[in-house]
C-alpha cells in the first residue's frame, strides 16, 4: 500500500488534508424516501461519497426455490457506477463488489426481523454514484435507512464507519487517499441498542493496542452517524406533524424530540 | 451418505455443550484440530502444499506467469489469489463460476499475504513498468469440514515457502531461462485464526457442524511479529466490542502455535 507521498496527509498540528481532526467524521447529508418506485430509499453524501440505496420488498421470491420457509431472504447488491471513480470501472460486478455485497448483507441481516416475512425476499440495491473511500460503510448506513423507510421491522438502525492508521496516527473515517497511502483501514458496522458489531474487516497492519484504539474510534464514529441517521429519518415525517399541529393547536405536544 | 446439515438434536447438543465450555468432538474451546502439512506434491507446480485440518482438506498450487505490473506499482510483481470450491469437496458445492463464498475465501487469503507483504514482490520485476512475474496462488478445496479460511491460509503459506523460481537472464528484452532454481523470496508468515461465536463463547477452528450452529465467525490474520494484518467477519450474527478485543488477543497466541507447523526456522 505504501506509495510515494506527494504531500503530507496530516500536518504538524494534527490536522488532516481536508481540515479534519483525527476523530472527526466527514460532513454527512442524508435524505430518506427519495425514489418513486422503491418501497424504501435513501441517499447519503459523506464527504465526496454519493450513494443511493433502494429496497424492494418484502415481495415474492424469484427464482422461487430460493425462498425460505421460516424467514425472508435478504439479498443485496453493492454496485459502483462506471463514472464513480477516477479510472472508469467496468459495470460488470467485480470480485470486490461480490465480497462487499456479501458482507453488507451480513451486516444488515442481524438488524431485521426476517422471521416476520417467511417465503419472501427483501431486495436491497446500493449504487455508488461517486466514491471517495469508505463506500461500504456509507452504503450500510444509507441502506439501513432505506430498510427503515420501507417499513421493515428492525431491532435498530445499523451505522457504519471506518477507522485506521495514517502516517502513524490513528484516525476515523478515511478518505480514499488516506486509505491508499495509509497503513491500515478497519471498516466497522454497529447497532448501538444491542452493542452489536455486525461488520468488521481490516487490511493493513496494527498492533494489539492500536487495534483496540481503532475499534473504539470507529465505534465513536458509528455513534455520531447514528444520531444523524435518526434525524434524517425523523425529518421525513416532521412536515406531516406540523400540518397536524396547525389543525389542532391545543394538541401540540410538549417535550417533543 | 453425507448429510448436508446436522440434525436438530445434534445442533442443540453442540450449542449446549459449548455453553458449558465443552465441544462435541472433545476439544477445548481454544483448540485446533490436528493439522497435517505436506509440501511439494504437485511436481508441475512451482510450489504446492496440502493441509489437512481434521477432515478439512485444502490443496494449494503456485504457478508463475510473465505479465505486466499494475500502473500504480511499476516496480512490483503481481499476486493473484483464486479459490475453487470444487464440487467433489462437499454436496453443497456446485460447478459453475466462483460464487460469493469462494470469492470471499480467496480475498481473505489474498489480504493476509498482501497486507503482511509476505512476498518480496519487488524481487519479481524483470523490466520495471513493463514485465514482471505474476504469482498465481490457487486454492483448491478438496474436502469441506469447516474452517476453510484457516486451512487455506496455512496451505497458501506452506505452498509459497515451498515455491521455487527458475533462474533467468534478460538478453535484448527477451527472458532466457537458465538451469537451476532459487526459492521465492518470502519475508513474512501470515496465519489466519478463525473464531465461531456462540452467545458469549468464542470457539477456535469451528468444524462444519459447529459452523451450521454458530451465530457468526471472525477471522484474524496475524503476521510474524504479532501484528494483525487482516480481519474478516462473516455470518448473520454479531460480536460485541469486548469479544472482538478478546479474539484479537487469542488470535495472536494461536497464530504463533499454528505458524510453527509450516515455518521451520
Amino acid at each position: 500500500m505504501s506509495q510515494k507521498k506527494t504531500e503530507k496527509l496530516i500536518d504538524e498540528n494534527d490536522i488532516r488534508l481536508d481540515g479534519r481532526k483525527f476523530n472527526e467524521t466527514r460532513p454527512v447529508k442524508i435524505e430518506v424516501g427519495i425514489l418513486g418506485n422503491a418501497d424504501g430509499s435513501a441517499y447519503i453524501e459523506q464527504g465526496k461519497n454519493k450513494i443511493l440505496a433502494a429496497v424492494y420488498g418484502p415481495r415474492e421470491v424469484h427464482p422461487k426455490h430460493l425462498a425460505l420457509p421460516d424467514r425472508a431472504v435478504l439479498r443485496c447488491r453493492y454496485h459502483m457506477a462506471p463514472f464513480s471513480v477516477q479510472e472508469r470501472k467496468s459495470p460488470a460486478p467485480s470480485r470486490r463488489e461480490l465480497e462487499l455485497s456479501k458482507v453488507i448483507r451480513e451486516s444488515l441481516e442481524p438488524s431485521i426481523f426476517t422471521e416476520y416475512y417467511p417465503r419472501t425476499s427483501i431486495d436491497l440495491f446500493i449504487e455508488v454514484l461517486q466514491a471517495d473511500g469508505g463506500t461500504r460503510c456509507a452504503g450500510i448506513t444509507v441502506a439501513s435507512l432505506a430498510l427503515a423507510d420501507a417499513g421493515i421491522p428492525m431491532r435498530d438502525l445499523v451505522s457504519a464507519c471506518a477507522a485506521g492508521k495514517v502516517e502513524g496516527r490513528l484516525v476515523v473515517d478515511l478518505t480514499d487517499m488516506e486509505d491508499k497511502a495509509g497503513e491500515a483501514d478497519l471498516p466497522l458496522a454497529y447497532m448501538s441498542n444491542e452493542n452489536a458489531i455486525t461488520l468488521l474487516q481490516m487490511d493493513g497492519m496494527l498492533t494489539g493496542e492500536e487495534f483496540e484504539q481503532v475499534v473504539n474510534l470507529a465505534l465513536e464514529g458509528c455513534k455520531q452517524l447514528g444520531q444523524i441517521q435518526k434525524e434524517a429519518l425523523r425529518a421525513k415525517y416532521v412536515v406531516t406533524k406540523d400540518v397536524e399541529a396547525q389543525g389542532e393547536k391545543e394538541e401540540v405536544e410538549e417535550g417533543e424530540e | 451418505m453425507v448429510s448436508t446439515m446436522a440434525s436438530r438434536v445434534r445442533q442443540k447438543r453442540i450449542a449446549q455443550l459449548i455453553s458449558r465450555g465443552k465441544r462435541l468432538d472433545g476439544r477445548e474451546l481454544a483448540d485446533y484440530r490436528e493439522v497435517q502439512v505436506e509440501t511439494g506434491l504437485i511436481e508441475r507446480a512451482e510450489g504446492s502444499a496440502r493441509v489437512r485440518l481434521g477432515k478439512t482438506e485444502v490443496l494449494v498450487g503456485v504457478k508463475f506467469e510473465m505479465g505486466e505490473p499494475f500502473p500504480d506499482t511499476p516496480n512490483e510483481g503481481v499476486l493473484t489469489v483464486n479459490a475453487e470450491l470444487v464440487p467433489l469437496a462437499s454436496p453443497t458445492f456446485e460447478p459453475g463460476p466462483p460464487d460469493e463464498n469462494s470469492v470471499e475465501l480467496a480475498r481473505v487469503v489474498d489480504r493476509g499475504i498482501r497486507e503482511s507483504k509476505a512476498i518480496a514482490t519487488e524481487d519479481l520485476v524483470i523490466e520495471p513498468g513493463k514485465k514482471v512475474f505474476v504469482v498465481f496462488v490457487d486454492v483448491y478445496v478438496l474436502n469441506h469440514d469447516g474452517n476453510l479460511i484457516d486451512a487455506s491460509c496455512l496451505a497458501a503459506l506452506a505452498a509459497l515457502l515451498n515455491t521455487k523460481m527458475f533462474n533467468y537472464e534478460v538478453k535484448e528484452g527477451e527472458v532466457k531461462i537458465k538451469p537451476g532454481y532459487k526459492p521465492l523470496p518470502i519475508r513474512n508468515y501470515p496465519v489466519a485464526v478463525t473464531f465461531a461465536k456462540f452467545d458469549d463463547k468464542l470457539v477456535v477452528d469451528p468444524w462444519l457442524e459447529e459452523e451450521q450452529v454458530m451465530d457468526a465467525r471472525l477471522t484474524m490474520t496475524v503476521e510474524k511479529d504479532g501484528k494483525i494484518c487482516a480481519i474478516q467477519k462473516g455470518g448473520y450474527g454479531y460480536f460485541t466490542a469486548e469479544q472482538v478485543i478478546e479474539a484479537s488477543k487469542m488470535a495472536m497466541q494461536k497464530a504463533e502455535e499454528q505458524r510453527k507447523l509450516v515455518v521451520k526456522e
